[in-house]
């Protein structure tokens, strides 16, 4: 059943809250919607459900105009960040609650319920819960109960939002591995929404990373980590130093940087501006280097290290044991090798994401489907 | 140092005195009084009791307290359970002046509300005219005193649900819309269960407050005995005539009802509570 999105827009008074999706799902794939909290995924997740409607643009599932079906007519199951399970209810009659509501001509035969009901119970390994109501259960259980509710209409997409978000570590590390066998035993379409990106990674076979009501990127993970599509990207997966820099012959140049080691860019000559992660960067002695140690920590493992020119701040991470480690401590002058980084060419205008001119890098901003 | 001097504080202070004063003021002000008036109806006797309350005049004013109050109280569960969710579930311009009208019924004096109302449908009154043209006559009939019943118990119910209405998570209503359920199956099998204790318990207390309703109903009803005359009236008069047995009888009949209604109120709440302790 492949999900396809058409250019979707959306916003609330005024608030542009989706500013052109266009996406598309393949049957069977497992997705995962990754951004900061306001970024829209959780806006494009309720469109997908039927609980909101986007301004315009067009949702198409397996040729079907969902725009024109009430969301009691797509046979999605949707499984709240709070579970939203029926409190007056017992777990059973729960998970029922999708079978019971069918119009009568449809509904199947309480044996056959019944039986839908064990055999979802055992799946999700809760059969012991069946009689007891949700305030009697923790929240691993009510999430499984929940899920166990959205699977009993068989729906042709299963939905979640945050679905981990509520939980402890350790529940949510054991659930997550659990969901993954879930998707792959019903082979249903599932789409989740998470802030979270080990989660997003780990679970899903292609991620949609989402900012500012736009998709920015749609890769894996090594694709996302080493190839950011644009300076939000790069960002939000930590690359945190921002160098500027200027383009030569496609290499990035700036005094005290060494670059190297990065690939050529197709990119114009003139200023630009490199992203990188503190662990990407190694701090190499040199008495005359443009940057100073301000402050150097330890933790065993790693050597947190702070650099300064006077101007900017560069926080770095350096294997203790790494050969360039030796000798350096608080004073010490240093060059930087940048191992890894993205290169943005430099914002034409002041602020703004339209000001962006379009980044060329290995990945395009948008693709329709890997 | 004694052990008493690092003895750690209430939060609030002075509680046996706090406790104290309310445990005399609720001694003097509700149990003296109600244990006064038992005991005057046992002195009474059962076969004098009997007879007083099954006097033609007596079954005759408890019927009608009791028709009108009912009434009153189907027709207020139904039509405030509608005020209270369009005060919680829609924004409107003017929904908080809505909001704060439907306490004008507790801050009204009912003896207020009870001439207004005549005033208002009486034969040469703004409604009452229209309505008599239709052959509609509420003063002085039984409608006049389900219609006085009604205006002082409206904030019982719109009280009692919106709080409940309020609470109540979107995400139930949308969760059920995803399972397939229509906007009816959604309100009878997921709003409903939700708000009918606080619905019934409400409405129970707007019964329990309709059958002692007095001071409103004295003006529209016009009082005719067997036909107009309500069970509260009827304890005053006999006050008024020195008969306090007959007094005493009829008011412990009211106050056995309304205590009834009031545990029943309070088991629906408890009820209630019995799936909920833990949620979240």
């Amino acid at each position: 059943m492949s999900i396809v999105i058409d250019n979707m827009t959306k916003s609330f008074g005024g608030t542009s809250v989706l500013r052109g999706i266009d996406l598309t799902v393949e049957t069977g794939e497992l997705v995962a919607l990754l951004g900061p909290s306001g970024s829209g995924k959780t806006t494009l997740l309720k469109i997908i459900a039927g609980l909101e409607w986007p301004d315009a643009g067009s949702l198409t599932v397996h040729g079907a105009d969902w725009l024109r079906l009430a969301a009691q007519d797509r046979r999605i199951g949707f499984v709240f960040q709070h579970y939203a399970l029926f409190p007056h209810m017992s777990v059973r009659d729960n998970i029922a609650f999708g079978l019971t509501v069918r119009p009568r001509a449809e509904r199947p035969g309480r044996a056959v319920i019944a039986a839908k009901v064990d055999e979802l119970l055992h799946f999700l390994q809760i059969a012991h819960l069946g009689d007891r109501y949700p305030a009697q259960l923790s929240g691993g259980q009510r999430q499984r109960v929940a899920l166990g509710r959205a699977l009993a209409i068989q729906p042709t997409v299963l939905l979640l939002d945050e679905p981990f978000g509520a939980l402890d570590a350790a529940v949510r590390r054991d659930l997550r591995a659990w969901l993954r066998n879930v998707h792959e035993e019903t082979g249903s379409t599932t789409i989740f929404v998470t802030h979270d990106q080990e989660e997003a990674f780990e679970l899903a076979d292609r991620v949609v990373v989402m900012g500012d009501g736009r998709i920015e990127q749609i890769g894996n993970a090594d694709q996302i980590h080493d190839h950011p599509a644009s300076r939000f990207v790069a960002g939000f997966m930590g690359a945190t130093i921002e160098l500027p820099v200027q383009m030569h012959a496609g290499r990035a140049e700036a005094p005290g940087l060494d670059a190297s080691r990065l690939p050529r860019r197709a990119l114009a000559d003139g200023p630009a501006t490199l992203f990188l992660r503190p662990d990407d960067v190694v701090p190499v002695a040199d008495p005359a280097g443009r940057w100073q140690v301000t402050r150097c920590t330890s933790n065993g493992a790693l050597l947190r290290i702070d650099l300064s020119d006077g101007a900017v701040q560069i926080p770095v991470d350096l294997p203790r044991r790494a050969p360039e480690a030796r000798g350096l401590s608080k004073g010490s002058r240093v060059i930087l090798r940048a191992e890894a980084g993205a290169i943005f060419p430099a914002m034409t205008t002041v602020p703004g994401r339209e000001a962006t001119p379009g980044a060329v890098t290995a990945f395009p901003r948008k693709e329709k489907s890997l | 140092m004694t052990a008493t001097a690092i003895r750690p504080k209430r939060v609030l202070p002075g509680f046996s005195l706090s406790l104290g004063t309310t445990l005399l003021f609720v001694a003097l002000v509700i149990l003296i009084p109600v244990i006064a008036l038992v005991l005057k109806g046992a002195e009474i006797g059962p076969a004098r009791f009997w007879a007083i309350i099954t006097a033609p005049r007596t079954l005759s004013a408890l019927r009608v307290t009791v028709t009108a109050a009912f009434v009153a109280t189907v027709f207020n569960a139904l039509y405030r359970l509608l005020m209270a969710w369009v005060l919680t579930r829609y924004e409107f311009p003017g929904r908080r002046i809505l909001d704060a009208l439907m306490d004008v019924p507790f801050a009204l004096p009912t003896a207020v509300a009870g001439i207004s109302l005549t005033a208002l449908y009486s034969a040469n009154g703004w409604f009452g005219g229209p309505l008599a043209g239709l052959g509609i006559e509420l003063v002085y009939t039984l409608g006049g005193v389900i219609l006085a019943m009604t205006f002082t118990s409206v904030p019982f119910v719109v009280r009692a649900v919106q709080p409940v209405l309020e609470d109540l998570d979107p995400a139930l209503e949308q969760a059920a819309m995803t399972l397939g359920a229509r906007p009816w199956v959604i309100f009878r099998r997921v709003v409903l269960p939700a708000i009918l204790p606080a619905w019934l318990s409400g409405s129970t207390i707007a019964f329990a407050r309709s059958l002692g309703e007095f001071g409103a109903v004295v003006f529209i009803a016009g009082n005719l005995p067997f036909k107009t005359e309500i069970a509260a009236l009827l304890a005053f008069i006999r006050l008024e005539e020195y008969d306090y047995q007959g007094a005493a009888a009829i008011a412990l009949v009211l106050l056995v009802l309304a205590l009834v209604l009031l545990a029943f109120s309070n088991w629906l709440q408890f009820r209630a509570a019995r799936h909920l302790e833990a949620r979240r």
